[in-house]
């Protein structure tokens, strides 16, 4: 136990010790110890518990809660006044309702409610801690090299340096990301919620722009509505079924499947909002302006993944065909296809990962909300996938940013020849967002599967048009990276040393999933699926297929190795219909004058037009969730009524 | 049943690009009596694969073979694996590789010709790609099994059940054969504004490659028809085989009846089948079954 | 070695350089059914690359010099030109005109000339089929020496060695064209009396 409390508190006193350091050698050391800290930490405890499975840990917790009730009270006001300032007055109602509501209950009602184990571990925590443990401090040490070159831009513009605040905000996230996946006491679960909340608040408005601030404000009421709906759900659960343990909970919810739904709906809707499901994807969006680690970071390892984290926790009770686990599935399959389809008219790489993020969030909520074991399976080796692909290409994305001047994927003509290494690496990013051997293909055959099985249309058709989509705006990306533009230098010497460092073991990583997944699946999900579901389900890939699998990507591996880029033919220029002026980039126009040609990709607005995808998935998401919850409702209240 | 999977890949290995080339050039033979010209010898894709190899070999980048490389690799692999039995979703994603690289071999280049086939071909794989998970989702549907082997050892034909799926099929296989009225990417005609599309940069006995998988493909893909009819009786292997045939023909007969459409109907139409055909079935399957 | 396959599939390119579409329409006559060139597995494919057989109709001027010398730069070996109708061999009635510079082979070296205004699609068919044995040839030519010097790699050098060896050859080999010029002269002369 003690190896997780350190890995909850460790990050947040580096946190506080990275506030007040100011010099850039000392914050590097810091930063770089820390993290490697954090990374063997996690490690450690992943052999630690991985063995045994998990266990629960009493962790008398009187004074820390009252010490969580304490901070929850001041950020609270500290909410309030901030959105007062601004007047963000959602922002305002929902921080207003909400804390006091949590106290009200703690208080009332609260302490009648025996808590056996505060804390818990097992094998999905462990697999989210070396998530957020490995992948989250790659992103912290990337963050040196680049906040470096960011604030270089800031200085020009007269901006002060506020790089203490950043690094201070991304390891509080850290600390409160493994307790929230360790949390077993709803309450204290709720309280890192809204740290996480609060962290991603304050790092997309780190530039202090109006816009920033804008879009801070909005992910805040977005997820400050979906605190109130935890909120809603810890006080349904109290009162009606006198526990706040999310295990017992789950135990419960074996039983009597259809009223433990009434929480879990709630639960599931908070879920919704961190995880930037339609209609709450535009919070994800507005976090664009802010630097792109702080993108990699909500992407990847924190925040969206503590939402998806929290619905695949509930998939049992979600699985039991009532209607909270409708509604989930069918928020994720609806948000998966309008978001895949809106991320064809993008022109800005960044707002393509934000959608595909968004896609496969929803990919994840659907598997959850499907709730078999199978499914699960699916959707815990998307979180895995998805956290390290993500992050490498938020992280590609940025330095590539920082040396070509602009995130727009256009612009990254020639980027093969510009920057090899970085194009490399984002090649096989991509590769690994969508093509078959590479991860994701694999959850996504787990999702297909385990959709057919649950026997919901709707989502099959989500599913087969959504994956058409998806393959279709990742290879006219990969296309425009891959095309060898002749004639452009190489730049790629400016690179910080730490961001080709984070790069390239995030390349292994990726590589490495591909090729050991067979063995996380048998070793880490099968048995964590085993005690969660009792015997397991259909729908897990047989192990032949696996093997194939990774025989592919080492058939990939192995020839890129000895093949790529070593053709010896005789080099020819490209067809220009016979006006090539000999350079592969201009051709001879009328009057023998040179002219350059530029290739552009497609976007087809007039079919996936982003308002137009948007507001279908709206529509569609927030019927789904009215009706979810208004069911959800209606039996309360009638349950109340014969209670009463 | 390890043997009967060894059979199928040796037998496709060995005999799929004779078949493959073969119907190429009687689709060329039977397309020029249509025309009533003479045509091309039976034999001609051969000459021209065979003249293909004969070629000075040359490359516009140094990545593009390797890109060629795992097309053919990919392509040739979904075949086996599909005649060895195994599972359809595995297969198609490889398929789905193979066709990706093809793209990604015709963007590396960097030629407007060869981008503008890449392109084309991708938009050509958006319209056809829901349709094919729809098939193999269907087929999962009535017989319980992904794998070829527990389909083709079912005891009741999926024709019937799978009727629109099946029409469905046949529709994107205009798509996948680049046949007119989909000939989107690339042509095996004189039309000459995209050059070559896809092909555009590929030379000699690259090119002689690409035809070889495409060889292959097209058996492969004809395999999907010959699926709807298997039921472990002599009779369904029959009827599989002579419709698969007659189904290639009948696109070579689409080919000849229909000028290229627009791009716009292309995607259109194959996702309104895709909605309508596949769907629908889907849908009634889920009911009766 | 080598299978006789360049004669069986010779696909071609055709090029306008200054036509007056005459002989343009009787190249594509050519793929009609009346003449069905596809018996001889003659494909138009436009593209260089994929070509063995260029034809050029009209003639060679200033601006289409690049193009002419491009397109046959861009065609793998080996490979033959044919010069369709009389202004693709001489230049023709424009052989004067201030910026002609006359028949192709001013730019690029033709394997067979086909004379008229316009050409006959059987002239050009007849052409195409003569200059198989002029594929052949440099086929062979092609074999010789790359696979002599070099038997297992087949690197740069070895194909540069082989591509000036197949230049060296292109002179060597004398291939009589279907006409003379001394004949076309007089068709021409004849042509232009009536």
């Amino acid at each position: 136990m003690g190896t997780i409390v350190f890995l909850i508190l460790f990050p947040m006193i580096i946190a506080f010790i990275l506030l007040v350091v100011k010099g850039d050698k000392a914050r590097d050391v810091i930063v770089i110890g820390a993290s490697a800290v954090i990374a063997a930490m996690s490690i450690v405890v992943a052999v630690q518990f991985a063995a045994g499975g998990g266990d629960f840990f009493s962790f008398n917790g009187e004074v820390v809660s009252y010490i969580m009730m304490a901070v929850e009270a001041g950020l609270c006001i500290y909410i309030c006044i901030t959105a007062a300032m601004h007047r963000k007055w959602l922002a305002f109602i929902f921080a207003i309702i909400q804390t006091p509501l949590i106290m009200w209950f703690e208080f009332t009602r609260g302490h009648g409610i025996e808590v056996e184990s505060n804390l818990y571990i097992d094998r999905l925590s462990i697999i989210m801690i070396l998530i957020i443990g490995i992948i989250g401090t790659l992103i912290a040490v990337y963050a040196l090299g680049y906040m470096k070159d960011f604030q270089h831009h800031e200085d020009e513009k007269g901006n002060k340096d506020r790089r203490p605040w950043f690094f201070f905000v991304m390891f509080l996230f850290l600390g409160a990301m493994v307790g929230l996946v360790t949390s077993n006491n709803m309450i204290w679960m709720y309280f890192f919620w809204e740290i996480t909340s609060l962290s991603s608040f304050w790092l997309i408005g780190y530039t202090k722009t109006e816009e920033a601030t804008n879009n801070a404000f909005r992910a805040l009421i977005m997820n400050l509505l979906g605190g109130l709906g935890f909120a809603v759900g810890i006080v349904i659960l109290g009162i009606v079924f006198q526990t706040v343990e999310l295990n017992s909970m789950l135990l419960i919810g074996s039983v009597y499947g259809d009223l433990v739904a009434i929480p879990a709906a709630f639960f599931a809707f908070a879920g919704i909002t961190k995880a930037a499901q339609m209609p709450f994807n535009s919070w994800l969006l507005g976090a664009m302006v802010a630097p792109t680690p702080t993108s990699a970071l909500l992407h990847s390892s924190t925040m969206v993944k503590a939402g998806v984290f929290m619905i695949i926790k509930l998939a049992p009770v979600l699985g039991m065909s009532n209607f909270a686990g409708l509604m989930t599935m069918m928020v994720g399959g609806i948000t998966f296809l309008f978001a895949s389809c809106a991320a064809i008219s993008q022109v800005n790489a960044k707002r393509v990962l934000a959608y595909s993020t968004i896609a496969n969030l929803g990919l994840i909520v659907a598997c959850g909300g499907v709730g078999t074991a199978g499914a699960v399976w699916a959707g815990i080796m998307l979180i895995i996938f998805h956290a390290i692909t993500k992050s490498l290409l938020f992280l590609c994305v940025g330095t590539a940013e920082h040396h070509i001047g602009s995130r727009m994927i256009e612009d990254m003509d020639g980027l093969f020849n510009k920057m090899p290494r970085l194009a490399m690496c984002m090649i096989i990013g991509i590769a690994g967002m969508f093509l078959a051997p590479f991860g994701m293909l694999i959850s996504k055959w787990g999702c297909m599967v385990s959709f057919v099985d649950s026997g919901n249309i709707l989502l099959i058709g989500c599913i087969c048009f959504g994956s058409a989509v998806t393959a279709f705006y990742w290879l006219k990306w990969m296309g425009k990276l891959t095309a060898v533009v002749a004639g452009e230098e190489s730049i790629e010497y400016g690179v910080h040393r730490t961001e080709t460092f984070v790069h390239i073991t995030l390349v292994v990583l990726v590589v490495l999933v591909c090729l050991l997944f067979p063995l996380l699946s048998s070793y880490m999900l099968v048995p964590y699926l085993e005690i969660t579901f009792g015997g397991l389900a259909g729908g897990i890939m047989s192990s032949g297929n696996m093997l194939i699998m990774v025989i592919m990507v080492a058939v990939i591996v192995l020839l890129a190795l000895f093949g790529f880029g070593k053709s010896r033919k005789p080099k020819v220029p490209i067809y220009l219909a016979g006006a090539n002026t000999g350079d592969n980039r201009t051709y001879y126009g009328s009057m023998q004058k040179e002219v350059a040609f530029s290739l552009r990709n497609w976007h087809m607005e007039k079919y996936f037009g982003e308002p137009r995808m948007n507001l279908i998935g709206d529509v569609l998401c927030v019927a789904m969730l009215v009706i979810g919850l208004g069911y959800m409702i209606a039996t309360l209240v009638s349950l109340m009524g014969g209670v009463m | 049943m390890i043997i009967k999977a060894i059979i199928g890949i040796v037998a496709f290995l060995v005999l799929a690009p004779f078949v493959g080339g073969l119907l190429a050039g009687l689709d060329r033979k039977l397309s020029a009596k249509m025309q009533r010209r003479v045509g091309p010898p039976v034999l001609q894709p051969f000459y021209d694969v065979g003249k293909l190899f004969q070629k000075e070999k040359q490359t516009p980048t140094r990545f593009q073979d390797f890109y060629v490389l795992l097309f053919v690799v990919f392509v040739i692999a979904s075949g086996v694996l599909f005649f060895s039995g195994g599972d359809l979703l595995l297969v198609i994603f490889t398929l789905t590789i193979g066709a990706a690289f093809l793209i990604i071999a015709a963007y590396s280049s960097n030629s407007p010709y060869a981008e503008l086939g890449a392109e084309r071909e991708l938009l050509a794989m958006l319209a056809y790609e829901p349709m094919v998970l729809i098939t193999v989702i269907g087929f999962y549907m009535y017989t319980g099994s992904f794998r070829v082997s527990d389909i083709l050892a079912g005891d009741s034909m999926p024709f019937l059940p799978l009727l629109g799926i099946f029409f469905g099929w046949l529709f994107i296989l205009t798509l996948k054969f680049r046949k007119s009225p989909f000939d989107l990417s690339m042509s095996h005609h004189a039309h000459q504004e995209l050059v070559r599309g896809v092909t555009t940069e590929f030379v000699g006995r690259t090119m002689g490659w690409i035809e070889i998988s495409h060889w292959y493909e097209n058996v492969f893909l004809l395999g999907f028809v010959f699926l709807f009819f298997a039921n472990g009786t002599w009779y369904g292997w029959v009827i599989g085989i002579v419709v698969a045939i007659l189904a290639y023909f009948f696109e070579v007969f689409i080919d000849n009846c229909f000028a290229r459409m627009k791009w716009q109907f292309a995607f259109k139409s194959a996702w309104i089948v895709a909605v309508v055909l596949g769907m629908i079935n889907i849908f009634v399957l889920y009911v009766c079954f | 070695m080598s299978a006789a396959y360049v004669t069986k599939s010779p696909w071609v390119v055709h090029y306008d350089g200054s036509s007056c579409n005459g002989c343009d329409i009787e190249v594509l006559a050519c793929l009609t059914p009346g003449y069905d060139v596809e018996r001889f597995g003659i494909i138009n494919c436009g593209n260089p690359k994929h070509a063995d057989v260029f034809l050029v109709t009209g003639s060679v001027n200033e601006q289409n010099k690049g193009i002419v010398k491009q397109i046959y730069e861009q065609m793998p070996e080996p490979k033959v030109v044919v010069a369709v109708g009389i202004c693709a061999c001489s230049g023709g009635i424009f052989k004067d005109c201030y910026n002609v510079m006359g028949g192709v082979d001013q730019v690029i070296p033709v394997d067979a000339y086909v004379p008229g205004c316009a050409a006959r699609p059987e002239a050009i068919i007849d052409a195409v089929v003569k200059g198989l044995g002029v594929l052949q040839a440099k086929r062979d030519a092609m074999v010789n020496k790359v696979e002599a010097p070099a038997e297992e790699a087949e690197d740069a050098k070895a194909i540069e060695a082989a591509e000036d060896a197949v230049t060296e050859e292109k002179k060597a080999v004398a291939v009589p064209p279907i006409f003379t010029m001394a004949e076309i002269k007089v068709n021409t002369m004849d042509f232009l009396k009536k």
